[in-house]
C-alpha cells in the first residue's frame, strides 16, 4: 500500500539526516522526508496542505537551509561536517519519547472514540478537492488569523533582512 | 481503496517526532538544529490531518496545519538569519564554539 512505503521512505530518509555528518546529505534527505509527508497528506484527502507543503517547505524552506548550510560553513576543500555530541542524553531522551508516545497511542483505543466512529470516512463525498472549501473557511471563519498570518510574514521578511544585514561597526 | 488506520498515522508523526527531537538534542551545527524543528513541525501537522480527516464539513486540522506551516517559514527565515549573523560574528556555527567563546 502506498502509505506504508512513503511512511518507511520519510522514516529511512528522517533517520539517515541525524546519523549521517555531512551537511548537504542531511539537507538532502530532509527533502526526501518533506516529500513522502507531501504524499502522505495526498492519500489523507488533504491536496491543498500537500501543494502548500511542496511549495512552502520544498521550495522555499530547503531552498534557505541550503543557503545557510553554504553560507555557515567554509566550503573550502573538504565537505562540510557537523560533528554530534550528547549522544547518550539524545539517544536516551528520544528513545523515551518515542516508547511513550507510542505506548499512549496504543493503549488509547483512539478509534473507539465517538465523534471518530460517528462521522463518514469519506469526507468529501461528491465534492473532489478541498481547495474550494479551505478558500471559503479562510475568507469567512479565519480571516482574522488569515491577516496575522500575513502580518507575521511581512515582520519575519523585514526582521530577517535587518538581521542579516551587515551593520557598521559602532 | 480502505482507510488507512488512524494509529499507523500517529506512530509514524512519533517517530518523526522523536527523530526531529533527536537532531535537536545531538547535533551541534545550527542549520542542522533546524532541520529537526522542522521535523517536528513535519509530525505535528501530521497528527492534525489525520484527525482532520475524519472533520467533514469544517477542516479545521488543515487550516490549523496550514497556519503552523506558515508559522514554521517565517520562524525558518528568521532563524537563519540570526545563524548567518553569528556566523559573521564568531566565524562558526558550532553551537558549543559559540558557547565557549562566549564565555571566554
Amino acid at each position: 500500500m502506498l502509505f506504508y512505503i512513503f511512511a518507511v521512505l520519510a522514516i529511512l530518509s528522517a533517520g539517515y539526516m541525524v546519523l549521517t555528518r555531512n551537511l548537504l546529505y542531511a539537507g538532502f534527505s530532509l527533502l526526501i522526508t518533506l516529500l513522502s509527508v507531501a504524499g502522505i497528506y495526498v492519500l489523507l484527502f488533504a491536496d491543498f496542505v500537500a501543494v502548500v507543503q511542496l511549495m512552502v517547505y520544498v521550495g522555499g524552506v530547503l531552498v534557505l537551509i541550503l543557503f545557510g548550510i553554504m553560507l555557515s560553513s567554509r566550503v573550502r576543500d573538504k565537505s562540510v561536517l557537523s560533528e554530534s555530541g550528547n549522544k547518550v542524553w539524545g539517544t536516551l531522551v528520544g528513545g523515551l519519547i518515542l516508547m511513550g508516545l507510542c505506548y499512549t497511542i496504543l493503549h488509547a483505543n483512539i478509534s473507539a472514540l465517538p465523534w471518530l466512529q460517528t462521522t463518514e470516512l469519506n469526507v468529501l463525498g461528491l465534492q473532489k478537492s478541498t481547495v474550494q472549501s479551505i478558500g471559503i473557511k479562510l475568507m469567512t471563519d479565519v480571516v482574522v488569523p488569515f491577516e496575522l498570518a500575513s502580518l507575521l510574514l511581512l515582520i519575519a521578511l523585514m526582521g530577517a533582512a535587518y538581521i542579516a544585514t551587515d551593520k557598521p561597526k559602532a | 481503496m480502505e482507510a488507512i488506520p488512524l494509529e499507523h498515522i500517529l506512530l509514524l508523526g512519533a517517530v518523526l517526532f522523536s527523530i526531529g527531537i533527536l537532531a535537536v538534542i545531538t547535533k551541534r551545527h545550527a542549520v542542522v538544529v533546524l532541520m529537526g524543528i522542522e521535523l517536528i513541525f513535519n509530525a505535528a501537522n501530521l497528527n492534525l490531518i489525520a484527525f482532520s480527516r475524519y472533520d467533514p464539513s469544517l477542516l479545521q486540522g488543515q487550516l490549523f496545519s496550514l497556519f503552523v506551516i506558515v508559522v514554521a517559514a517565517a520562524e525558518a527565515a528568521v532563524a537563519l538569519a540570526i545563524v548567518l549573523r553569528v556566523y559573521q560574528h564568531f566565524h562558526t556555527a558550532n553551537l558549543p564554539d559559540i558557547v565557549s567563546k562566549e564565555n571566554s
